[in-house]
């Protein structure tokens, strides 16, 4: 509904879940999962196909980590059915299933080199020593330790403890790599280069990674598609842009990236387009939900995509307010302001600062009269 | 900005003054706590250890003390230092004194394996119970050290006595007819030093294993290891510090035991601190029970030395976090 929105020219390789007829690697069928009355995941279906990097995004104690250790087998749903390629996996244990995990700790075994950290699993399915050799060697390759396999995992650094698990969760060539916060251990100018590196991996070898996280930077660039979760419950399903351009309700809206969400009601309902009634004036929305007139609604406006200016725009237009600036937050390569409008309401803009002030003074400073527009496709309809 | 600067500046004469007068006080301190339990140990473990060592290079004499003087002073000039190896050679030559070493040894092992064999499983659940059970069942592996030990084998003597509890139970149910001889035989001298020294055992172990990660299990299970072998490759290897710590605690003390083998085994169990007592305090001869005490330390100082050497080894690797 949403996909063709955004294109219909897309390979339909790379977007499996869109191919109805594809049988998906992973079914989750009705799962719930209760610890005494708490209910960590509650009723959920997904479908995952073979290929995809499907990232479980949402908040501490949303059941994003639960559902990953049920698919490990570390947990066992209270209800519903988990099918790994067709096979249901109710009875199988964790040590039996085509799965393997990466810790969010790494769970490295401390007294074996990375090495036999890696060959560990290999000796589980009594593969012969040559193979065993080959494979490490490979894999040692792929994630660039070559030089470190006599190491024990304390003479390592964060980095390579993170690659070192990789390495030992994809050498055994799993139908399914489950990743718990993979590169949350890792500082932040690693973590973006491991999220490249991570996603490169994925698609040289082929498995179809799930990958829980909380970070949503990591979330975007990592995954094929994501899957909003609170409350143990899917919010939304889907592409990162599917997720990021068109969030169906307020939680997804402010939850990825920031928003201003603002309360209005339907004043105009017409093919193209409606006029919502806001308390930032009248907004003029081309809209994708069936709405009614005088319905009570949710919109929510993305801060770059207002456009600031401190000139009163040359032609009138729907889509615009006028506010004073009341704070900025200056990031270097992009400016966040604070727009206190009229009606006393705070408006977030962000601007990239292209172009580089000829002196210290900026174009636009505190105390401002500015000017806001935005075009009407920007404006996000939300569901509740 | 200028704010920085001029505490600094103002406060550099007198807090270089008190700064080195406090780190000289410092390392004072530091001397002196370092200091005590060293003169400690000198005073209340050295010394004694070389007095024993002493009197075992002694002969016996019918004095007081009843040994031979090492260092004597002929016309107040002449020193003589007479050392004799007599006790040890002594000690080689009787069988008796080598089974009893060796009887010594295979029931500290016997009894030092079995503790591990119910200590482990024990420590281990009580690791993975609940907070609250956590607390109740580690409480209860202290509880026995607030009743005096001698109190405690006293009770078991009544327990496995003959006409004693155990017994009288089995013949009013009428499983036995004629009471089955347990107090006074080497079963009873085992029961007595599992059971006392069993939370020496399970306390290291358990130490151990409450710092292990199990998520470590969880990696195996996921890497397709089975329980057994997970235990075998990976729980085992990690908590061998605690099995090694627990194993000497108990062996050490187990192998000295002279209450247990005494009340326990009568006098059918020979142990080395029974024999040693009886050196002592029956033949009196001091230069001997000094040497068997020697011989004894020694056969101890050897898994001690293996433990040491283990130790640093795991302190410089597994441990390192």
């Amino acid at each position: 509904m949403l996909g063709d929105q955004i294109s219909t020219d897309q390979n339909a390789t790379d977007r499996p879940w869109l191919n109805s007829d594809a049988e998906p690697l992973i079914r989750i069928r009705g799962v719930t999962k209760k610890f005494g009355e708490f209910v960590a995941v509650n009723n959920v279906d997904l479908d995952i196909h073979q290929g995809e990097l499907f990232c479980l995004l949402g908040g501490s104690g949303c059941g994003k980590t639960t559902l990953l250790r049920m698919l490990a087998g570390f947990e066992v749903p209270t209800s519903g059915q988990i099918l790994i390629d067709g096979n249901d996996m109710s009875d199988v244990p964790p040590y039996e299933r085509p799965t393997n995990m990466m810790f969010q700790n790494y769970a490295l075994f401390p007294h074996m080199s990375v090495e036999k950290n890696i060959a560990f699993g290999l000796q589980q399915d009594k593969l012969p020593k040559d193979e065993i050799e080959d494979r490490i060697h490979a894999i040692l390759k792929l994630v660039e330790l070559q030089d470190y396999k006599k190491r024990k995992p304390q003479q390592l650094s964060g980095g390579q403890r993170q690659r070192v698990a990789l390495a030992r969760a994809l050498v055994k060539e799993p139908k399914l790599l489950l990743l718990d916060e993979p590169l949350g251990a890792l500082d932040k100018k690693l973590r973006e280069q491991t999220q490249f590196e991570l996603a490169n991996i994925q698609d040289q070898v082929g498995i179809t990674f799930v990958v829980v996280t909380h970070d949503q930077e990591e979330a975007m660039t990592l995954s094929t598609r994501i899957a909003v979760m609170d409350k143990g419950e899917f919010i939304q399903i889907g592409s990162p842009t599917e997720i990021y351009e068109f969030p169906e309700n307020r939680f997804v809206a402010d939850f990825i990236g920031s928003a201003n969400i603002l309360e209005g009601q339907i004043v105009e309902d017409s093919a193209d387009h409606v006029r919502v009634l806001t308390d930032i004036g009248e907004l003029n929305i081309e809209h994708s939900l069936p709405v009614q007139k005088g319905a009570q609604v949710w919109v929510a406006l993305r801060p770059e995509k207002i456009h600031l200016s401190a000139e009163a725009p040359s032609e009138p237009q729907p889509n615009r307010s006028k506010g004073i600036v009341e704070d900025i937050g200056y990031l270097g390569n992009s400016s966040i302001y604070k727009i206190r409008l009229e009606s006393g309401r705070i408006i977030d803009v962000t601007a990239p600062n292209q172009i580089r002030p000829k002196s210290r003074s900026h174009g636009i400073t505190w105390e401002d009269t500015v000017y806001l527009t935005w075009d009407p496709s920007s404006v996000m309809l939300l569901n509740k | 900005m200028s704010m920085e600067t001029l505490p600094k500046q103002s406060g550099l004469i007198p807090d270089g003054i008190v700064s080195r007068m406090l780190r000289q006080l410092q390392s004072g301190w530091r001397s002196i706590v370092i200091a005590v339990p060293f003169v400690w140990l000198f005073l209340f473990f050295l010394a004694p250890f070389f007095i024993v060592a002493k009197i075992s290079l002694a002969e016996l004499a019918i004095s007081s003390p009843p040994f031979s003087k090492m260092i004597e002073w002929t016309d107040g000039t002449i020193m003589t230092i007479r050392v004799v190896f007599d006790n040890f050679a002594y000690i080689f030559d009787d069988p008796l004194y080598a089974r009893t070493y060796i009887n010594s040894l295979k029931i500290s092992i016997i009894s030092t394996f079995f503790c591990l064999l119910i200590g482990y499983p024990m420590a281990y659940g009580i690791v993975r119970s609940g907070p609250v059970a956590k607390r109740l069942l580690l409480f209860s592996i202290i509880l026995p050290f607030w009743t005096s030990f001698l109190l405690r084998v006293y009770a078991w003597m009544g327990l496995l006595a003959d006409q004693g509890t155990i017994n009288g139970l089995l013949i009013s149910l009428g499983i036995i007819d004629e009471p089955i001889r347990m107090l006074y035989t080497e079963f009873a001298v085992y029961i007595g030093i599992v059971y006392t020294y069993l939370p020496f055992m399970i306390l290291p172990l358990y130490a151990n294993m409450e710092k292990l990660d199990a998520t470590l299990n969880e990696a195996a299970a996921d890497l397709g290891s089975g329980p057994i072998n997970t235990f075998f490759k990976i729980t085992l290897p990690l908590t061998m510090p605690g099995i090694i710590a627990g194993s000497l605690l108990v062996f050490i003390p187990a192998t000295g035991e002279y209450v247990i083998p005494d009340l326990l085994g009568g006098g059918n169990v020979q142990m080395i601190g029974r024999l040693l007592y009886n050196e002592f305090a029956r033949n009196i001869d001091w230069p001997v029970a000094c040497a068997v005490a020697i011989v004894l330390l020694m056969l101890l100082v050897l898994p001690m030395a293996i433990y040491q050497h283990y130790q640093g080894k795991a302190s410089e690797g597994v441990t390192g976090e």
